[in-house]
């Protein structure tokens, strides 16, 4: 029951956001991140296709034996991440919340460039507010 | 923040773009330019199945209309980004949302009264300058953000100052202004309004915006506006 960490990754596999909640994940530098940001986007484009039945939106779930990642994909080909604990009943609600405050702060935010990088004040302290 | 023209309200234009657009006159008031409408034909009835003109639309029919706020919000970010490019600094930049708000104040303020007569039997205009601020404090800012404002200051250094104080403006709720640009306010496009209603009113002032925010209110905004001297002294005469 807790959530470890949220990352943003821009429709091009590149890592826009990242940030740890607690001290639960060890900590990894920046281009580790990357890589293992640009590993997911590869990873959920295949899984994409594997589907038996029809088109499919990918991995949904990761799950490891101490944590699982929940990925939301939407329709801009955004993924957010959320690490959790293994029994974390509002992951998807989170994902969700995370996704509108994503789209106030970050979208309707002129000062942002689109696929760059997410340096706002105002998505930091909402997100803050809701996971920190 | 001193403007480098003369009279900067008749122009859309800053200083560093003049050069570039010659064919426009600098003193010209191409704020007061019409958009680009279709042409209102007067000599014939317009066609069955056209929609009819937005000019000839019934303006009470929209008095209670809302605006969706994230469609406003993307626009607003366009409008901001779009500036952004076309500018040298900040001061600039705040003077163009300050002349494009400005566009939009004529316009409220002329809606405003229109509404005020045909709704009260006793219209009334504001001449003096504390109920005029007033009006705009609790009746512009409804119809234009739907909620009054949340103070009015008058400076105590000085006599001609006198502040509006919105502690969560709607069209700036959404925006990070990077730290670099930290003296940059959006809410330069709300002092246009004010500047163009107060302008209106017949009392000329010069509206600036300004971020204060405090520990409760990270986007609480100050509208600066500062008074022109004729109007202290006309509020001077015309006390009894």
């Amino acid at each position: 029951m807790a959530i470890f960490g949220l990352w943003v990754i821009n429709k091009a596999g590149g890592l826009v956001y990242e940030r740890s909640f607690g001290d639960g994940l060890p900590h990894l530098t920046s281009n580790e991140y990357l890589v293992l940001a640009g590993t997911l986007h590869g990873i959920h484009a295949i899984t994409s296709r594997l589907s038996p039945t029809g088109s499919s939106s990918g991995a949904h779930v990761i799950s490891g034996e101490t944590f699982k990642m929940n990925i939301l994909l939407t329709a801009t080909g955004t993924k957010f991440v959320l690490l959790t604990s293994l029994v974390e009943p509002t992951a998807d609600s989170v994902l969700q919340k995370v996704y509108e405050i994503y789209a106030d702060a970050v979208m309707k935010n002129p000062f942002h460039t689109p696929e760059m990088p997410i340096r706002s004040e105002g998505f930091d302290t909402r997100i803050g507010a809701l996971l920190g | 923040m001193a403007y480098p023209q003369p009279h900067p309200r008749f122009s859309v234009l800053s200083t560093s773009s003049l050069s570039s657009a010659e064919h426009l006159s600098p003193g010209s008031s191409s704020r007061f330019s019409l958009p680009s409408a279709p042409s209102i034909n007067t000599a014939s009835t317009p066609k069955p199945g056209t929609r009819p003109n937005i000019y000839d639309r019934p303006l009470n029919k929209t008095r209670n209309a809302e605006v969706s706020s994230a469609a406003f919000a993307f626009l607003f970010s366009e409008i901001v980004q779009y500036t952004q490019k076309r500018v040298s600094g900040i001061n600039d930049l705040e003077r163009r949302l300050n002349t494009l708000g400005y566009r939009i104040g004529t316009r409220v303020l002329e809606l405003m009264a229109w509404r005020n007569e045909s709704a009260s039997k006793a219209p009334k205009r504001e001449t003096r300058f504390l109920p005029a601020l007033m009006s705009i404090h609790t009746h512009v800012w409804r119809a234009v953000f739907g909620k009054p404002a949340d103070a009015i200051e008058k400076s105590v250094e000085n006599a001609d100052e006198y502040m509006i104080i919105d502690n969560d403006p709607p069209i700036t709720r959404n925006i990070s202004v990077p730290r670099d640009m930290s003296s940059l306010s959006c809410s330069s496009f709300t002092a246009g309004i004010v500047e163009a209603v107060l302008d209106g009113l017949g009392f000329s002032a010069r509206v600036t915006a300004h971020n204060t925010p405090t520990e409760q209110f990270p986007n609480r905004t100050t509208i600066l506006i500062k008074l022109e001297k004729s109007v202290l002294e006309r509020e001077e005469a015309l006390k009894t």
